[in-house]
């Protein structure tokens, strides 16, 4: 594990996969998407607008995705005090908000024909809003510390704290039983139809790829920042 | 005395009403003035108020959580209480224990006592009373933990107080949804889950609490 702890070396892997992931990430889900709304038959039930759940779907997994990772860096910075995990953390953040964004956003134009309603007060889409806040107060409580240098396990305290609402959001739909439906996916078994289940596990992928690329790039970003950050500060103490 | 005693003796002379810090009355006057501030904007509609009157106390009683977060922790760092503790071998930990368990006597058992004017002036009925003061009396432990924990988060930021309702909030959602939704359910399934995410908000904020003291002090 220790091998990619090398900022230097994690750079030159990243360097070459960044574009791999966005590319592929992007042509995956373009291909999945375009298969979506024009091979796949209408639903007999939902009609046309099971279209929209091969974008739904993933941008909800990668949510509770994001804060995952989050949590995973926030632990290993807070353990082993490694600095790149705090960069992950960081760069995890923006993506996770802004799926968990689109999630809510596309969840709501699926509801309005399917449950004659934009919002309703059901257990996931509640624990997906609190989610949202989460990670608003995690951006600006992980900007406030860059931006003041103060200690970056901060955020990483938060980061870990806010992570007890991933399972709650996880078991929302069997806890609180109420609109949304439970699980039609869990591993080695599909409640779903071939047809139907292909191009969201496609676009999950695609999707997926995406949020690598991304958090790659804002990694790479953030550390072009403090590199220089203390190039600056080299020059000022020997001018 | 030992010391862990000396610290909880200091910290209720300092938090609880009257006491040196001040301030304490604040969130309470605070809390009914957001009571008294809903009818205004509701009408007084009598039905409705008694319907409503458990929830709007307690968002209230959340909003309250809010405004005693910049005295908790900081003026202790600023004045180096914790380094003198550190110094001692006295753990981080035990002393936010201390602060969350004073922070509660200071704020939980008046509420619950500024919860009776609320509910007079809301015309909430006798057993939705006794469901809110239970609610209370299980949820404002929760609220006292959070809140020293942010409070001991946001210690070494210049902007943290104006940050800590934002960090605050999503932390006590859970604890209004099930405290406010033992008032629907009528009782004791929404107060034993308030009890429980109230328990485990509690035996996490001394190690959430003591590492944000420490990053605070090294960062």
């Amino acid at each position: 594990m220790h091998g990619f702890a090398n900022p230097t070396r994690f750079l030159r892997i990243a360097r070459w996969l960044t574009p791999w992931l966005l590319a592929s990430g992007l042509l995956v889900t373009a291909g999945a998407l375009i298969w979506t709304l024009t091979v796949l038959p209408a639903e007999r039930l939902q009609g046309e607008t099971v279209r929209i759940l091969p974008v739904h779907v993933p941008t909800a997994w990668l949510g509770m995705g994001g804060w995952t990772t989050i949590a995973i860096a926030s632990f290993v910075e807070l353990v082993w005090r490694h600095p790149l995990a705090t960069i992950a953390g960081r760069a995890a953040a923006v993506p996770g908000a802004v799926f968990t964004a689109l999630c809510l956003l596309t969840g709501s134009i699926w509801g309005r024909p399917a449950w004659g309603t934009w919002w309703i007060w059901d257990g996931r889409l509640t624990s997906m809003l609190v989610l949202l806040f989460l990670y608003i107060g995690y951006i600006v409580l992980a900007q406030a510390t860059a931006r003041e240098g103060a200690s970056s396990r901060v955020p990483a305290i938060f980061g870990l704290i806010g992570a007890i609402n991933i399972p709650i959001i996880h078991y929302s739909v069997i806890w609180w039983y109420s609109i949304h439906q439970p699980p039609s996916l869990s591993v080695g078994q599909s409640a779903m139809a071939p047809a139907f289940l292909w191009p969201l596990l496609i676009s999950t992928l695609g999707f997926s790829l995406i949020f690598g690329g991304v958090v790659l790039a804002r990694m790479r970003a953030l550390l072009a920042d403090v590199q220089a950050e203390a190039r600056l500060r080299r020059k000022a103490l020997g001018a | 005395m030992s010391p862990l005693l000396a610290i909880l003796k200091r910290d209720l002379a300092l938090l609880l009403p009257g006491g040196r810090r001040g301030g304490t009355l604040l969130p309470l006057l605070f809390f009914l003035a957001v009571t008294v501030l809903y009818p205004f904007a509701v009408g007084p509609d009598a039905p409705l108020l008694a319907r409503t009157g458990g929830g709007v106390i307690w968002v209230a009683a959340l909003l309250a959580a809010i405004l005693p977060l910049d005295r908790l922790v900081a003026p202790d760092l600023e004045q180096g209480f914790f380094d003198q503790w550190a110094l001692r071998g006295i753990a981080e930990e035990a002393v936010i224990a201390l602060r969350v368990l004073a922070h509660w006597l200071s704020f939980g058992p008046p509420l619950m006592i500024a919860a009776l004017p609320a509910a007079a002036l809301l015309g909430i009925d006798g057993p939705t009373l006794r469901t809110v003061e239970l609610g209370l009396l299980v949820g404002t432990p929760g609220l006292a933990a959070i809140g020293v924990t942010i409070a001991a988060l946001t210690v070494s930021l210049r902007s943290g107080a104006a940050m800590a309702g934002l960090l605050l909030i999503p932390l006590a959602v859970p604890i209004l949804i099930f405290g406010a939704g033992s008032l629907s359910t009528g009782g004791e399934g929404g107060l034993a889950l308030t009890a429980a995410i109230s328990l485990l908000l509690v035996a996490m904020a001394p190690f959430a609490g003591g590492a944000a003291i420490r990053a605070a002090r090294e960062g």
